[in-house]
Order: C-alpha cells, then structure tokens, then sequence
C-alpha cells in the first residue's frame, strides 16, 4: 500500500542514491569495460571454487578428476596478469558499479603480497585436489582465507 | 511549603542514594571461582570464539600477529570514538597482573580491577553469561601470549558520553543477561546458543540498537543500519537467511558463501576467528541460527 510514510522513505531513498551518483560518476566506456572484465575474472574463480566446495561440503561425492580440472582452471586463472583490468580512476570513490576501494590503487605492495599469497594457495590446492577429500578441504579452506584476505582490505562493505 | 520541602527532600535523597547504589559497579562472586582451574588449551577455544583478537589485537594484524593483544583499533560509534585497550600479558600496560577474578568481573559485570564501570564498546553485555570454567581457561591462555608495552589511549567520546558513572544507569536499562532463544532442547542448540549468545556475541553487530546504544531484542539478529557509519549490517534470521545449514558452518570455516563470493570486511575476521574452533562448534552455530526467531 502506498502511504505517506512509503513516500518519505522513497523520497529519501532517491535523495541518497542521487547523491551516490553525485560522489562517484558513472564509469567511460573504457572503464566499465575494465570492471566487467575483472568481475568476470571473479566469477570465474567463484565458477571453479563451487565445484571443489559442494564436495568438501558433502555436497556433491568426491570426483577426484573433475576436483583436479576445477582447481587447474584457477591455478591458469591465478596465473594471468590482471593490470589492465584496474585501471587508475575505477574505484569504488570514483566511479559507479564496483566495490573496489581506493586503497588498491594507493597500496600496490600490499595487494601484491595478497595475490602472491592466493597464488601459494592455489598451487597448494593444485597439489592436493586430486589426491583424496580429506587432502582437497583444507586446501578449499585456505584458498578460502587467501580471498578473504583481500576481500577485507580492498572490498567496500555491501550496502 | 517549607513542610512539604521538609518532606520531600529525605525522599528524594532516598531515591538518589537508591540510584546510586542501583548504578554502582558489580563483581564476580569470590565463591563462584573456588576450585576451578584454568587449562591454557581448552583456552585456545574459548579465545577464538569470543573473538578477543578482533578488537584487541593491533589494526591489520594477521596470522600470529593477532595473539598480540596491544589494542589500538578504533571502533566508530554514534557516542564517539572507543579506542581498544592493550590486553596482553604485559604487567603494566596489558593485563598480566589480573586474577581470574578481575577477568570475571570485567567479562560478566563489566568492571575494571579498579572498581568502575566498563563502556559496552567491550561486548561484556554478551560476555556475561559466559562460564567461570570459561574465564578461568581464558586467562591461562592469555597467560600465555606474548606481551606488549604498547600504552593504552583513553577513549574518544563527546558529552555526556565521557561520564563514565553514566554507565551504570545505561546498565540497569539494557544489561539483560537472559538467553534470547529460550529453548534449547538438543545440546548442539545448546552450544550453538552458548557460542552465538555469550561468546561469539553476534548480537553486538546483526542486532539493531536505539539511541543509548540497547539493543532491540525483539529484532534479534535482525541487522540494521552499521553504527559505524558505512553500508548495513544483515539479517541473519531465518527469514532472510536461507542458507543451509551445511553452507552456514561451511561459510564460517571458509568464508564461502554458497555462492562462492567470500565474506570481507569484519566479517572476514569472525570467520578467521571461528576457523580455528572444532567443525562441530560451527554447526552448532549453523543449528543456532535456524532456531531463532525470524524477523522480517
């Protein structure tokens, strides 16, 4: 039902999201093509890492070939070179449609040190996928921690 | 006029004698703590599932580094600023001289060593119902940390906040040491309650509070807008969370959701946290959350 009170709440609603915009401006095609690109890679990686975890949940029974496939495809993932995909001026202060803090681009060693970190991780799982279940969960877990690593450091908080 | 002054005056120094008494710091009970003995390994557990390092150890400490308890890290609120204080093992600045019994008053009354009150910054609202085998472990694990000379620095808070007698009206209004979730009839739901209630104090943050900082318990776990300013905190009731509950413990192991997005920003340190308890603590936790109330 639309009353008074639903009205003030839209309105101001309206009013914070405009002033969203107003802060961080809507992304050059350039740009939205780098975020895309690097959300993609995300998914990517969320793609491969829900097969290796539905088994370590006990989800899904242990395949120890489709584990191994899962965690090479994040191992070439890992692998590939990102830089174009963070370009100057696509964080989260500058620019609409990410949640990439700005301190991505102010501590480059620091995110370097985390992407090492995540690779370690993976080439650990590599190793361990495909030899047993009670080998691939620990090393689903680590590469667990390797992501939040980053996600606490870099990732603006969900609205 | 002057009668009726002479009548009400008593009374009314009654009623702020009451008051002050009512508002005065409380300890832990002496004979509570006979005969119990602290182990520094059943510690470890107790620790990680209150989550003493996420607070207490430095800002952007990581892996060993967050068994340095030196404080520092700033927690933003609607009252002003809480700087956490050094709870390491070091004598004078941390909190190496305390007995079982200072850690059980600060943890179940909310009372310094020296007799005032504690901000309930320091979630001891929760804490409360914690165990004296609980506390008793927990400070011979803490025993064991490496000290740090780090001096605590007082903390940031504006009028009438910075009265720090205040607190003990603030806790005779919203110092509520009931369980939420009444029922606990399985002992998983019991441990779960235990964890999530006392130590894990996940009500401090997914539960809304109003403008003195209490929490609604009727929205339990129910999220509201973050006290520190940015984003908002979830609803983890079941009427929003509908996680399994396999993918609920597995997300607090792991960070995974079932999506496979991981958990960031404060949430990535409960799940560090968490991380290091046994897999059945964490479903306990899962059947916990299926069990309270939903709240839409």
């Amino acid at each position: 039902m639309f009353t008074f009170r639903t009205f003030l709440l839209g309105t101001a609603a309206a009013a914070a999201a405009a002033g969203a915009v107003l802060a961080a401006s809507e992304p050059d095609k350039a740009t939205a093509a780098a975020i895309k690109a690097r959300q993609s890679h995300m998914t990517l990686y969320a793609f491969n890492l829900g097969a290796l975890g539905a088994m370590a949940k006990g989800e899904r029974p242990y395949d120890a070939g489709a584990a191994q496939a899962a965690a090479d495809n994040l191992a070439a993932l890992v692998s590939m070179n990102q830089g174009a995909y963070w370009p100057a001026g696509s964080d989260s202060d500058s620019v609409t449609g990410t949640n990439a803090l700005p301190k991505i681009w102010e501590d480059f060693a620091g995110v370097a040190e985390k992407g090492k970190a995540l690779a370690q991780a993976v080439a650990e799982l590599q190793e361990a996928a495909g030899m047993d279940l009670d080998s691939l969960r620990p090393a689903v877990g680590a590469v667990g921690k390797a992501c939040g690593a980053c996600h606490k450091a870099y990732r603006k908080p969900k609205e | 006029m002057r009668a009726a002054l002479i009548f009400v005056a008593p009374v009314v120094a009654a009623l702020l004698a009451a008051l002050f008494l009512a508002t005065q710091p409380r300890r832990a009970d002496p004979a509570a703590l006979a005969g119990v003995e602290g182990d520094a390994g059943r510690g470890a557990r107790v620790f990680w599932a209150g989550g003493c390092a996420s607070c207490h150890a430095a800002p952007k400490a990581e892996g060993d580094a967050r068994l340095i308890l030196s404080g520092g890290r700033r927690l933003v609120s609607p009252f002003g600023d809480f700087i956490a204080p050094n709870i390491s093992s070091d004598p004078d600045h941390g909190i190496g001289g305390w007995s079982v019994a200072d850690l059980a008053s600060a943890l179940r009354h909310g009372t310094s060593p020296d007799g005032a009150h504690y901000y309930p910054a320091f979630p001891y609202t929760s804490y409360a119902k914690m165990t004296y085998q609980d506390i008793a472990d927990l400070r011979a694990f803490l025993a064991g940390l490496p000290a740090s000379d780090r001096p605590n620095a007082p903390h940031e808070l504006g009028f009438p906040f910075n009265i720090r007698r205040a607190v003990g009206l603030w806790k005779l209004l919203y110092f509520d040491t009931e369980w939420v979730l009444q029922d606990a009839p399985t002992p998983k739901l019991a441990r779960g309650r235990y964890l999530a209630e006392a130590l894990g104090h996940c009500g401090e943050c997914h539960t809304p509070r109003n403008a003195l900082g209490g929490l609604d318990r009727s929205r339990w776990l129910a999220g509201g807008p973050n006290p520190a300013g940015k984003g908002r905190i979830p609803n983890i009731t079941p009427a929003r969370l509908d996680w399994s509950e396999a993918e609920i413990a597995y997300y607090l192991e792991t960070g995974f959701t079932p999506e496979f997005d991981s958990a960031g920003g404060e949430m990535a340190e409960v799940v560090e946290n968490l991380s290091h308890l046994p897999p059945e603590d964490r479903e306990a936790l899962a059947a916990y959350l299926k069990a309270v109330p939903p709240v839409p």
